[in-house]
């Protein structure tokens, strides 16, 4: 067969097995990590088994490896079927399964051996932030260049955010990676004191908004209308939160450092457009639930339905819950809490993990030529056991956030602290517990889905499906 | 006071922060109004075989959500600072709000404190609303390093027995935490050498009665005459002037093992606390003193009436 008459599924392919992959190492190191704030011992007193060197690897392999593999997935899987042409430069694309694998691999030796830029979510040491440098541009060539030639006469919705999701993260990465190399494995950042504070947070909360939403956001346009077979509910609400949402994202970083050094005028502009952000954030929220409406009953039937739909249901709970947080006030009781480790894991776990499986359901049959997973009750399993253990993660981290930031603020008549610290540590442990388990639930969905990924790739049969033929030049 | 290294900062930030907020309304106006002329409910594209794209309009709701912390943001940035220098119609900073609280509290605390300042050290550590206090200032500032019972750690004295770097009187007590201290034993391998680093160790430790060799400890005793007694004095028993440790007793800061002083003696120690003046105040520290005074002088007699 012409190559040219098939779209590239192999590098699809590869992604959307390495994903899962990913997703159970990353998770695995986030249960561990928990059960370690329980009991201490449990890195034996082993430098790379201390948690702050395991944390890193957790937050990493999470988003970058599980997250970051399942964008590459979704998006040439979408960014070709959306554009009716076979992916543009397949060497390249190649090349960026090959340098982002090496990445992880590389991030999975680095980090609990201690080697750290000790920026958070930007950990890497330079010479590794070059090779993603390097890797990020292929993929944004590779992408761009499918969109420059396809054959469809419109951009379809979700690649405008995957375009957005590619060009931001470039620019946040090498802004805030930008150092001064001393060894090969040392650096030191280009920016100083309150200022390399900022950068970091514009560069971390981007993160959240353009890697862990905007590109996820490519998803839901894509496989809530597919597996619902529904119009996307409005294309003009795509369009105003699509713009103001890449648009005020940017602003939203001085939300982390509330009542700090970081100058009042700075701060109050981070917590203002944080505010903005609501409305913007809901359009996707409200544009990919409403697209079910009509066809409401498939939610009783489908699971990988309830997978996205329940996803969007967690992205909206979070992304109200985030401008309530970035209010002074509110921060001021919630900053440094678990509060924010509840807040982080509603999005992480409710929406960019819930939207990547269900994502993953419906692709990984497609490019193993079948119509669906090889069991479809298991995928229904799954979600109730990933559902119950977000509910239990969430409630337990809120509850000892709040109380945390209540003991910590609590003061006695004769102006002395209520509580010393360590009591607030002391009385945090029950919640610690509840949240080890709801970690484990959705460990435990993560092997679930594992199981049914590598049963169906035993039935399947590796096959690329064939481009349609130019149509007429108008129907 | 202003941020900013010149007046083009502050108006940059002040009119391209106004227009972002400007240009999120006017996105949301000119969406919110267009019609697709040809077919309003559909738009005419199909990508994938199947992907369509209704054109209903935005939720009222929505739209008003928006608007709302559109003129929130607009109404704050007017009584908040935001505005580059612009400092608000409220005057209000983060760092004026922690003064007010702090001046309003310390109104508050003043007649409380002023009691016990009135009070000296010794009289003051039996009084059990002062002990209190005391004690929760020591578990939020002091007991990282010197434990939460006060009996230390390794590096960190133990404030619970007799023994005394700086000396133990209440006001000398005081003075430490008001001032810190840099206790400084300077790197000795230079200038006594591998083996008699081992040969004073073995001195040192036959002072106290630890198993030592003897022919170790004579050319130690000598090596430590000339290099030593400067700060620990010809009898060892320490100076509290330079807060060097006596080494004749039983106690030790890094503790009594030949290793560990060997590497003492090596590499020296630099041992900081620091000063707690500006941070808690002094008639917090006096109260605090008074605590820490009580923790190791347990019979003291609360003044006849």
């Amino acid at each position: 067969m012409d190559l040219k008459a098939t779209y590239n599924y192999t590098v699809v392919r590869q992604f959307a097995v390495m994903s899962v992959v990913w997703g159970i190492v990353g998770m695995l190191v986030g249960v561990i990590i928990a059960a370690q704030l329980i009991w201490p011992e449990l890195g034996f007193n082993l430098p790379w088994l201390g948690y702050g060197r395991l944390r890193p690897l957790h937050t990493n392999a999470v988003i970058f490896a599980f997250g970051g593999s399942t964008l590459f997935a979704t998006s040439y899987y979408i960014v070709q079927r959306t554009c009716e042409v076979r992916l543009f430069a397949g060497g390249l694309a190649t090349f960026t399964f090959w340098g982002w694998t090496l990445i992880i691999l590389l991030a999975a030796i680095t980090l609990p051996l201690g080697i750290t830029s000790g920026k958070e979510y930007a950990e890497l040491e330079w010479p590794i932030d070059l090779l993603i440098a390097v890797v990020w541009v292929s993929y944004a060539i590779v992408f761009f260049g499918t969109l420059a030639t396809r054959r469809t006469p419109h951009i379809y919705v979700a690649n405008w955010f995957f375009g957005a999701f590619i060009l931001t993260v470039a620019i946040l990465h090498i802004v805030n990676s930008a150092a001064l190399p001393v060894t090969l494995f040392k650096s030191y950042s280009a920016y100083a004191g309150v200022q390399d504070a900022m950068v970091q947070w514009w560069y971390g909360h981007n993160a959240v908004g353009f890697f862990l939403t905007a590109g996820f956001l490519g998803m839901m346009y894509y496989f809530i209308p597919k597996q619902a077979g529904r119009p996307i509910y409005s294309y003009r609400l795509s369009v105003v939160h699509f713009w103001a949402l890449i648009f005020t994202y940017m602003w939203a970083g001085p939300h982390h450092l509330h009542y700090t050094a970081l100058p009042d005028w700075a701060q109050s502009i981070g917590m203002l457009f944080s505010l903005i952000l609501l409305a913007p954030s809901w359009g996707g929220m409200i544009n990919g639930i409403m697209t079910l409406s009509g066809a409401w009953h498939k939610l009783r039937t489908d699971p990988i339905l309830k997978f996205l739909i329940v996803s969007l249901s967690f992205y909206g709970m979070s992304t109200f819950e985030g401008p309530m947080m970035s209010i002074k006030t509110v921060n001021a009781l919630s900053h440094y809490t678990d509060w924010t480790v509840g807040h982080v894991h509603s999005g992480a776990l409710g929406w960019v993990g819930l939207v990547s499986m269900g994502s993953l359901y419906y692709l990984i049959p497609r490019v193993f030529g079948r119509v669906e997973m090889w069991s479809m009750r298991l995928i229904s399993v799954h979600f109730w056991v990933a559902t119950i253990g977000i509910v239990l993660y969430i409630a337990a981290m809120w509850i000892a956030g709040v109380m945390q930031g209540l003991m910590w603020r609590a003061v006695s008549p004769d102006g002395t602290l209520t509580y010393s610290f360590v009591e607030s540590v002391k009385a945090t442990y029950p919640f610690y517990a509840i949240r080890l388990v709801g970690g484990l639930l959705y460990f435990a969905g993560m092997l679930i889905m594992a199981f049914n990924v590598w049963k169906t790739v035993c039935v399947g049969k590796a096959s690329d499906a064939p481009i349609p033929l130019a149509k007429p030049a108008h129907a | 006071m202003s941020d900013f290294t010149s007046g083009f900062w502050n108006l940059y930030i002040g009119i391209i922060t106004l227009a972002s907020i400007a240009a999120c309304a006017v996105l949301l106006k000119l969406t919110s109004r267009r019609r697709i002329a040809s077919d309003p409910d559909k738009t005419p594209h199909v990508w994938d075989e199947d992907l369509e794209e209704f054109n209903n309009p935005l939720p009222r709701w929505w739209v008003w959500l928006f608007y709302i912390t559109i003129v929130f943001s607009l109404g704050y940035l007017w009584f908040y600072p935001g505005l580059g220098s612009w400092e608000g119609a409220w005057k209000w900073s983060s760092n004026g709000q922690y003064q007010d609280e702090m001046k309003k509290a310390d109104q508050e605390l003043a007649p409380l404190y002023d009691k016990f300042a009135r009070q000296d050290l010794a009289q003051l550590a039996t009084d059990p609303q002062a002990k209190a206090i005391g004690q929760r200032l020591f578990l939020n500032y002091c007991a990282q390093c010197h434990a939460s019972d006060g009996g230390g750690s390794k590096g960190f004295p133990n404030l619970t027995d007799k023994d005394w770097l700086y000396g133990g009187e209440p006001e000398t007590i005081k003075t430490t935490i008001l001032n810190g201290r840099n206790g400084v034993m300077p790197p000795m391998a230079p200038v006594l050498g591998s083996e008699g680093t081992v040969d004073v160790a073995h001195y040192v430790r036959s002072l106290s009665g630890l198993a030592s060799d003897e022919v170790r400890a004579s050319r130690g005793k000598a090596l430590f005459a000339t290099n030593c007694v400067a700060c620990h004095g010809p009898e060892a028993k320490g100076n509290p002037q330079v807060g060097a440790p006596n080494l004749t007793d039983k106690v030790w800061l890094y503790g009594s093992s030949e290793a560990t002083i060997i590497e003492t003696v090596t590499k020296g120690r630099n041992n900081v606390m620091p000063a707690h003046k500006d941070f808690l105040g002094e008639a917090r520290v006096h109260v605090l003193a008074a605590y820490i005074y009580g923790l190791s002088n347990t019979d003291l007699k609360p003044p006849a009436k």
